[in-house]
């Protein structure tokens, strides 16, 4: 960018969002940041302004944004409650990696610490949720400080960033503004190389192993090798399974793909990683929701881990190999020196498992009215690249769980945090990447009332979001809880809903139930066939439990896959 | 089981940054002993000696945890048997004390501390050691009416002989282009 001279700091703040390529920015505003709300004004044209209805809406459509389009999202809020209403999403965004940048105005210097009208330390409630944090106070610091948010927010392990700007450093006049991307900080590194020692011992432990088992994690989708990673499980005949998070980054129909892991992750990719003898863990971090008794897990295997974040390894299991780096960086150097191998009983394991888990489980899911059944039409159903963005509870589980991921699909969801509420806003951010060809919003009755106002911005922008109810009537995840471990003591697990058709329908978006099996595909195709948003809403059984489960305290491969087994 | 470690952090000199390395212990409840910060040879570089009793798992883990910062340039984690400490403490004392006798001076003469100031009023006492010479040493001050004591947090220096400026490069060469 050429100099600019005399402009002021707000001027200053929205050129520098422009150089980082940022063309959309999610906020709302107030009297501490309307300076740069001025600016914007005159900048229509480069960036784009979304007006969200509620400041914990704007950071979740953030990074619905960043997480749909591997770029950094934005929020721009004011000070005070602005700014503490968007400690949930900075939250989210801290344990799931994802790269935003949260700006927020702030009283003028020399009333910080005073008490001022809407004054409040964010920099200090935000530290232990921000990956980096900063107070600008002068207008000569924006462009410094700005190009060191963008780049300490994508680079390495993600995650966010905030700026807090007090109002006279965005009114003070810059003589001369001359922007200068970040790409290095004397105390930062973060991607280092993989060690080759690493890397060989990794390739001999996978060449000589038996029963391998790759687990895959949100890092394999955050540095892009989903080739890299199908490429070693053909050459090593390896199963795969995946995180949360991770799910995406392999076409779930791969004859290769054991499913999800974790707490009520698929049977196969439980059971195996407690048989496997190498478990590749690549981008991952071995959550408690992942691992279930640490103490019992795969303590039979060599574990590999593959992790970008140094303090992530040995965190939680001891890898007998632990490779420091970026995930694509390590497959890269890892394949040339894997054999090409065979493991045909090791996979005819899997699919026995596989099908023990679809007699019991699945087919009865999809024979009724369930959350899963849902879903699956939505899967079947769509055509073209699909965003799922799924809200938390038995809803998250379902979508997770019976959806069928295809090259081009994304799953967004909260996965450390487990926020309900996530899913309409981060839906909202998702829409404005135009990166899929559908963006599918999957809530539960208690989530989608959570950020229900979001509405209001799909219905002024025209966002064409299709919102898929999965209403059970119930805080459904934990009358399932209450059911298994407090004698089905449902106590406050059942709500009384509004008729959410008719709130819908009063914010002008198109809408319909359903309440029986027969009229879900039909409903399902109109939807997904509509132009423009469309919210359709199904009454699903009232009590169903999601299963399998691994019990509080057992281990993976304890998992029961019906309450009595 | 837990033992006395010393974690030594070499840091930017940035607002704040005491604020985002404290929090790392509260979040753990992990009491801090002692903290020292202060700048460091290297230009624009600070650092803290932050004492703690935890387990070596606890320990590690808040090593990496602080090395995780941004403004974090690096941060060792040593067991008492690495590290040369020593700590100051400052003791105030009645000039009268000197009047009734040798007593004070040979008790400071031969605990190696040093008077730093006599006032008309009080005198002030300096004692560089370990803390368990400091405490001996107020201990033993029992007699003289101590009106106040106050302890520096523990400076180290280690044993290894890297410099840090060799382990940043180090760091700098694992760095992927
Ligand atoms: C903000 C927030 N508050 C509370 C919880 C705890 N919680 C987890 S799942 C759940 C129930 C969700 O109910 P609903 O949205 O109807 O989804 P369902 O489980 O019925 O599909 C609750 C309350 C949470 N995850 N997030
Ligand atoms: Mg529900």
């Amino acid at each position: 960018m050429e100099n600019k001279f005399n402009i002021t700091g707000a001027e200053a703040i929205t050129l520098a969002l422009i150089e980082e390529g940022v063309d959309t920015v999610f906020g709302y505003p107030g009297g501490n940041n309307l300076p740069v709300y001025d600016s914007f004004y005159t900048h229509e044209k480069e960036i784009r302004h979304v007006l969200v209805r509620h400041e914990q809406g704007a950071v979740h459509a953030a990074e619905g944004y960043a997480s749909a389009n591997r770029r950094v999202g934005v929020c721009m809020v004011t000070s005070g409650p602005g700014a503490t209403n968007l400690l949930t999403g900075i939250a989210d965004a801290q344990l799931d990696s994802v790269p935003i940048v949260c700006i927020t105005g702030q009283v003028v210097k020399p009333q910080l610490g005073y008490d001022a009208f809407q004054e409040t330390d964010v920099v200090g409630f935000s530290m232990p949720v921000t990956k980096w944090n900063y107070q600008i106070t002068s207008a000569s610091e924006i462009a410094s400080v700005m190009a060191k948010a963008f780049y300490i927010a994508r680079s390495g392990r993600p995650g966010p960033v905030l700026l807090d700007i007090t109002k006279d450093a965005q009114t003070q006049i810059i003589e001369k503004f001359e922007y200068k991307k970040c790409t290095k900080i004397r105390s930062y590194h973060p991607k280092l190389k993989p060690s080759e020692t690493s890397v060989n011992e990794a390739a001999t432990l996978l060449n000589n192993a038996q029963r391998p088992l790759m687990i895959v994690g949100h890092g394999v989708l955050l540095s892009g090798c989903q080739d890299e990673v199908k490429e070693l499980a053909e050459k090593l005949d390896m199963p795969v399974a995946s995180t949360l998070l991770g799910l995406s980054s392999v076409e779930n129909d791969n004859p290769l793909f054991a499913g999800m892991v974790g707490l009520h992750g698929n049977y196969a990719a439980n059971m195996m990683t407690n048989r496997c003898d190498v478990l590749l863990a690549v981008g991952m971090r071995f959550s408690d929701r992942v691992i279930g008794n640490p103490e019992k897990y795969a303590t039979q295997a060599a574990v590999i881990h593959i992790e970008i974040d140094p303090s992530e390894v040995g965190k939680i299991i001891s890898p007998a190999v632990g490779i420091v780096s970026d995930a694509k960086s390590a497959l890269q150097k890892i394949l040339p020196l894997i054999r090409k191998s065979s493991h045909i009983s090791w996979l005819n394991q899997m699919r026995e498992f596989q099908a023990k888990e679809n007699e019991t489980v699945i087919n009865e899911n999809l024979s009724k009215l369930r959350m899963g059944k849902a879903v699956r039409v939505v899967s079947e159903k769509k055509s073209g690249s699909t965003a799922v963005v799924a809200d938390v509870g038995q809803n998250q589980m379902a979508s997770a769980r019976y959806f069928s991921f295809q090259p081009g699909d994304s799953i967004i969801t909260s996965g450390g945090l487990g926020t309900m509420g996530f899913a309409l806003p981060a839906s909202i951010g998702a829409a404005y990447t135009k990166k899929f060809q559908n963006v599918v919003c999957i809530m539960g009755d208690g989530g989608f009332q959570m950020t229900i106002e979001e509405l209001g911005t799909i219905m002024q922008y025209k966002l064409p979001v299709k919102i898929l109810l999965l209403n059970n009537n119930y805080l459904g995840m934990i009358r399932q809880l209450q059911d298994l471990y407090y004698n089905s003591h449902y106590y406050f697990g059942e709500m009384q809903n509004p008729d959410f058709v008719k709130i819908v329908e009063a914010y002008g978006i198109k809408a319909e139930k359903v309440d029986n099996l027969e009229a879900l595909e039909p409903a399902v195709k109109r939807m997904m066939d509509y132009n423009g948003a469309y919210f359709l809403e199904v009454r699903v059984e009232k009590q169903e439990n999601i299963y399998p489960v691994i019990p509080s305290g057992k281990a993976v491969d304890e998992m029961l896959l019906t309450p009595n087994n | 089981m837990n033992r006395k470690y010393t974690l030594l952090i070499y840091t930017e000199n940035h607002v704040g940054l005491l604020n985002r390395i404290s929090i790392i212990f509260t979040r753990h409840k992990v009491n801090i002993e002692s903290l020292n910060t202060s700048p460091s040879m290297e230009e624009g570089v600070h650092s803290f000696v932050i004492t703690v009793n935890t387990s070596l798992a606890q320990a590690e883990h808040l090593r990496k945890a602080i090395e995780k910062q941004v403004e974090v340039l690096k941060a060792f984690l040593y067991e008492e048997k690495q590290v040369i400490p020593m700590e100051v403490a400052l003791f105030k004392i009645s000039t009268a004390n000197l009047k009734s006798g040798n007593a004070l001076e040979k008790l400071i003469r031969e605990s190696s501390a040093r008077i730093i100031t006599v006032e008309p009023e009080f005198l002030v006492i300096e004692k560089t050691g370990t803390q368990s010479d400091i405490q001996d040493f107020l201990r033993q001050l029992s007699d003289f009416d101590v009106r106040e004591f106050i302890q520096s947090g523990r400076v180290i220096v280690t044993r290894p002989m890297g410099k840090l400026k060799d382990y940043l490069l180090e760091l700098e060469k694992q760095e992927e282009e």
